[in-house]
């Protein structure tokens, strides 16, 4: 958050060379929408998304000296430099999820390429990058909230069952097939933009965001409790004392599971084997026609 | 196309929120099928796999435009998996054949020369041509044979995605017309294994159970399937049984962890062929432990026996083939449950797991579900059971098991076998397009099954050989040691999809003698391989019907024209038997009991015969709602041909418990499951109340009693417990292969990806094959994910990427690749191992070495 505030307000030099050459160019070209440009050109489009390790935007842009050699040294030429006219500031590096993802190479070139630690060199577990957040943003169009079976950006994520995990859930429409929900998990997900990439429709329905962009934030005086729990491996107060409860025969009471369980009878032998079936009955009747 | 408020206000939320976050939306949406009146929508069942999804097709100027799940399909219910999300587009391929090539040099046919376009009517002459050369030869062959003896050097590999009408024309023109029996499915591939364990044990083909098992049981287990990638909306049935009925448990084996694994409650990864130690387990516990259902042993089960030892259905002279015993043997012989106990008692739990690698506890837990009366139990298996040396045994081995507890043919309990393909049901196993049948479960060994069908298609006595033909396999043998010279191949991609492609399969097709046609939309693997390619229409370019694999039939009307000269199977099946007078293709003896069929042609006494072409076309095909649609084959051939064939192939089943319903009762309704008896489906077979059958069958049995009619000839209606004892797969690692590698699918491309690579979207999400490999393994090898790494068994070798953490998890000594690529044929590593009894081919097992490309 700091950062993203910070970057509101001040301007670097840098930047401010970048945002006025821009400005001059457009003027030039256009000469329309000159204010309007310079603010735009200020903050980094959604889906331009920065190189592993790239320090926060404001910070990046600062140490970045535009010199390309992590562009030069990427083996996937996935990487592009912003060009004049762009919204993406002059001459600095990102790469579009959709069209090219990183590859998340193990040794991580385009790090140890860069000479200023824009890229910050203390990155050296890949999947400790976080170049964005991959965010499930049109639930409506996801063809696996409809009950697909498509699944392809949690076939394609390489922090596999981590970063992307399938919640089941029930089909309430058909009633009887089940939904797989892709869910993004923030504490895995690198930001690559595999499953963007991959996503098979027209529009990707997942798409990686800049993490300020993508994240919220729970309120700083709220805790799920379910997780304070397990993180303190036990209760914060202590469990209470076991309960008594007043019951008839054949029913119990399991106070932290089922609830209420009334025990089953036996079947009765020599009824049919499956009277609750209805295609049981149904069928039954066909044959005494 | 105007906007209501409500999508206007949708609209502009959707806007403003993009807005926010830095996108851009068009402007205007483009106007969609769904409202658009001019686009016609029909039913059409899903053209991959054995599921049988429906989909609706929208089609607007003669082209596909719109396609969605079909709502009102009770499998689906509206839903696809991803390859059936864009069925549409695998027909807009930009490299769809459209006119037949011929490969020519200096203007003539040259087996070494470049494809050429051709006219059809030039096709066919090269291929009267050769095809009559060769029946000359084998009529020369077979002088003085007894009809039994008769071997022939034509053949046709067909398939299970044929529509029924397909396979069933192909059927007449090879086993009646040109009097071979080499017709043989890619099913033979996929489902030969279950097709024997079925008539073993009950005397009838296909499974008794059906979908409706996948919300009636308690328990689900897995043999060798990976059903969440490949049935794809049946696992999305199961998973959601799993999360809504409390107490349901989901118990998955398999050689390597795959997506099924993810919802497992007991996932057990056992090392390749042990699942016959495993079955043989739970067997033994549920007699151990007097779990089994003694009343319906009693009543309705036979014990028996099957030969050992009984080779891999290699080549005669390889060694392993010299040392067997009982070389391809199966007769059963009857023993006690006594008897049977005792066969089974040496796999303990110590012996299972000790040869499994499966923990006791898990196993246990297995053996226990099984033999809990209380429990309903449905197995599912595939490919891993299937595709299997001991492929009818272990498919036995599971049915003793069920057998035991009585838990078969009804709601919950049942053993399923799934198949792979559309059709493999409806097809190749209905229509019986394998080398040894004949329609309705009827055998082309039995001269009372020849008799019938000889009647039915108005043909003389001794027309149908009696020999069983050459399957799948035997076919690539036999071309490349020039036994047989025409080989005609039909919706399939064998040369990508026969096992030993290097040894076999690519040396028998490329063989001097031999002509090979390949009929197909798109230039596969096979066609590149041909030396004539048939450009083919292909699903809704005609009016089809699939069987799936609860045995359900479904229809669908022809939707769009095929592009350039492409043309169905059928009409390339039937116009080319117009190119063959029977007299020469029939020797005179047998011409000289129907003489007035001399000078006929076979089209004329095939397809002419006042049955097939019964039904009149009124030069198009009207729906309930007036919809219009073209019926190419009927306006070409003059009649209503699919109806006509449909109606002849039913006679085959109705009456004896294969019963179809009419006609154009399935352009009315998503499929129906035979046996459809008086208008009324079949969903559990051979229990009475719930199968019309049982009754007539068994006058006198109990009220909702089970009767195994298929047997009621043989045994008295009783289900046949087999006993077969582990014995070990055709190759294992060693020293210098030191590797399992396993074959098989994924989610996003069908079979070869022949249609599904053509997709974009599909291709993108899985451009290649990679091979998926252990963590362990690859550290080993001096692999990393991503590197390309070079697989090498003792017949090929190809170069892949390695996956260790994808999909599929293999345990350390296993490794697994899919087999859809083009560009990297692992069938060149694989062996032409077979199950000795189905001929089906194990895919799963061979052995490889892996290191650095």
């Amino acid at each position: 958050m700091a950062d993203s505030d910070k970057r509101g307000k001040g301007v670097s030099r840098r930047q401010f060379l970048s945002i006025t050459l821009k400005t001059a160019c457009s003027v030039g070209l256009m000469g329309i929408g000159l204010g309007f440009y310079a603010q735009r050109a200020n903050a980094l489009p959604p889906m331009a998304i920065r190189p592993p390790g790239a320090l926060p935007e404001s910070d990046f842009l600062s140490a970045c000296i535009r010199c390309g050699l992590c562009v030069r040294d990427c083996p996937y030429d996935i990487l592009f430099l912003g060009q004049l006219g762009d919204d993406i500031p002059t001459g600095s590096p990102y790469f579009i999820a959709r069209t090219g993802p990183c590859e998340m190479c193990e040794d991580i070139p385009c790090v140890k390429a860069c000479p200023t630690n824009a890229l910050d060199h203390s990155l050296t577990d890949i999947n400790q990058a976080r170049m964005g957040l991959a965010v499930v943003v049109d639930q409506e169009n996801c063809i696996a909230f409809q009950g697909l079976r498509c699944e392809v950006c949690f076939n394609v994520c390489p922090i596999r069952g981590k970063a992307i995990t399938l919640d089941y859930q029930h089909n309430a429409r058909s009633g009887k097939h089940a939904l797989f929900i892709p869910v993004v998990h923030s504490e895995a997900c690198t930001g690559c933009g595999k499953c963007e990439e991959a996503c098979i429709l027209e529009k990707a329905a997942i798409k990686v965001f800049p993490i300020e962009l993508a994240k919220g934030e729970l309120g700083h005086h709220y805790r799920f409790g379910w997780e304070e729990k397990a993180k303190a491996g036990r209760s914060l107060v202590t469990p209470d004392v076991e309960h008594q409860y007043n019951l008839p025969e054949g029913v119990k009471y399991d106070l932290q599971g089922k609830g209420l369980i009334i025990e089953e009878k036996a079947e009765a032998p020599g009824e049919p084997p499956f009277p609750s079936n209805p295609l049981d009955t149904l069928n039954r009747k066909r044959g005494e026609d | 196309m105007s906007l209501t408020r409500r999508d206007f206000i949708k609209s502009n939320a959707i806007a403003a929120a993009a807005a926010t976050a830095g996108v851009t939306l068009p402007a205007s949406k483009t106007a969609l099928a769904g409202d658009d009146p001019d686009v016609r929508w029909d039913k059409a069942a899903c053209r991959y796999c054995g599921t049988g999804c429906s989909v609706l097709i929208g089609t607007k100027n003669g082209r596909v435009v719109a396609s969605q799940g079909d709502p009102d399909a009770p499998v689906n219910k509206g839903l696809n998996c991803i390859k059936g999300y864009f069925l549409p587009k695998i027909l807009y391929g930009a490299d769809r054949l459209t006119q037949p090539l011929l490969r020519k040099k200096n203007g003539k046919f040259d087996k070494n020369g470049d494809f050429e376009p051709v006219t059809w009517d030039e096709a066919f002459e090269i291929m009267r041509e050769k095809w009559l050369a060769a029946i000359k030869k084998s009529m020369e062959e077979n002088k003085g044979k007894p009809v039994d003896k008769l071997t022939s050097r034509v053949a046709m590999f067909g398939s299970g995605q044929w529509t029924v009408w397909e396979g069933y024309a192909a059927s007449k023109l090879y086993k009646a017309g040109f009097r071979s029996n080499n017709l043989d499915p890619n099913a033979r591939h996929c489902m030969a294994s279950a097709v024997g364990a079925f008539i073993r044990g009950f005397g009838i083909d296909e499974p008794m159970g059906c979908y409706d098992d996948l919300e009636h049981a308690d328990v689900f287990v897995l043999w060798g399937s990976n059903m969440a990638e490949m049935h794809p909306i049946l696992w999305s049935r199961l998973t959601d049984t799993r999360l809504t009925k409390p107490g349901c448990e989901v118990h998955v084996l398999s050689t390597f962890k795959n997506r099924c694994f993810e919802l497992a409650d007991n996932g057990m990864v056992f090392k390749p062929q042990t699942d016959l130690v495993i079955l043989n387990y739970i067997a033994n516990y549920i007699i151990q432990n007097k779990a089994y259902n003694k009343e319906f042993i009693e009543k309705h089960v036979q014990f028996n026996k099957t030969p050992t030892d009984i080779g891999y259905g290699l080549r005669p002279e390889d060694p392993r083939e010299k040392k067997a015993k009982n070389r391809a043997k199966g007769k059963l012989t009857k023993i006690t449950f006594e008897e049977y106990a005792k066969s089974v008692e040496p796999y303990t739990l110590e012996y299972a797991s000790k040869m499994s690698g499966v923990p006791k506890k898990q196993l246990l837990r297995l053996a226990k579900v099984y033999a809990d009366p209380n429990k309903k139990v449905s197995s599912y298996w595939t490919m891993g059971f299937n595709q299997h040396t001991r492929g009818v045994w272990v498919n036995g081995l599971l049915y003793n098991v069920h057998l035991l507890m009585g838990k078969i043919s009804e709601p919950g309990n049942s053993p399923f076998s799934l198949t792979g393909q559309p059709s493999a049901c409806g097809t190749a196993r209905e229509v019986g397009t394998f080398a040894h049948r004949l329609p309705a479960d009827l055998v082309v060994k039995k001269k009372a099954h020849r008799d019938i069908a000889e009647k039915i298609w108005k043909l003389p006595e001794g027309t149908i050989p009696g020999k069983v033909g050459y399957h799948a396999v035997l076919m690539h043998r036999m071309l490349k040691d020039g036994k047989l010279d025409c080989y005609w191949q039909m919706c399939n991609n064998n040369m990508q999809a026969a096992a030993n492609m290097n040894e076999e399969s690519y040396p028998g097709w490329r063989n001097p003698n031999a002509f090979i046609v390949v009929s197909d939309p798109y230039p596969t693997v096979s066609a590149q391989a041909a030396d004539l390619i048939l450009p083919t229409a292909m699903w809704i370019e005609k009016e089809g019907a699939y069987g799936n694999a609860e045995r359900r039939t479904q229809f669908w009307r022809q939707q769009v024209k095929a592009p350039g000269e492409a043309k169905s199977d059928l009409w390339q099946i039937m116009e080319f038997s117009k190119r063959f007078k029977v007299d020469e293709v029939w020797p005179e003896e047998l011409l000289a009991k129907a003489p007035e069929y001399k000078g006929k042609t076979l089209y004329e006494i095939l397809f002419e015969n006042g049955q097939v072409n019964k039904f009149p076309y009124e030069g198009k095909i009207t729906d309930d709602r007036g919809n219009e649609y073209d019926n190419d084959e009927s306006a070409h051939f003059g009649f209503y041909v699919q109806k006509g064939l449909f109606e002849e192939y039913a006679t085959f089943g109705r009456g004896h418990a294969h019963d179809l319903a009419p006609f154009d009762m399935y352009h009315k309704v998503r499929g129906l499951r035979w046996p459809v008896v008086d208008g009324k489906e079949t969903l559990w077979r051979f229990r009475e109340g719930y199968d019309p059958y049982v009754a007539k069958y068994n006058p006198d049995g109990k009220k909702g009693d089970v009767f195994f009619y298929g047997n009621k000839n043989k045994n008295g209606g009783r289900a046949n417990i087999i006993f077969a004892p582990y014995e070990p797969p055709a190759e294992s690692p060693d020293d210098e292969y030191p590797l399992w590698l396993c074959t098989g699918r994924v989610l996003e491309h069908w079979h070869s990806g022949s249609m599904t690579r053509r997709v974009p979207e599909l291709f993108r999400a899985v451009p290649q094959a990679v091979v998926f490999m252990n963590k362990k393994d690859a550290r080993k090898y001096k692999l990393r994910n991503g590197s390309k790494a070079k697989i090498q068994s003792r017949r090929g070798e190809i170069i892949c990427k390695v996956e260790t953490r994808g999909r599929n998890q293999p345990p350390e000594g296993l490794i697994f690749i899919p087999w859809f690529d083009a560009g990297r044929l692992v069938n060149k590593l694989t062996l032409d191992a077979t199950d000795p009894l189905s001929k089906e081919t194990d895919y799963k097992k061979c052995a490889v070495k892996v290191s650095r490309a």
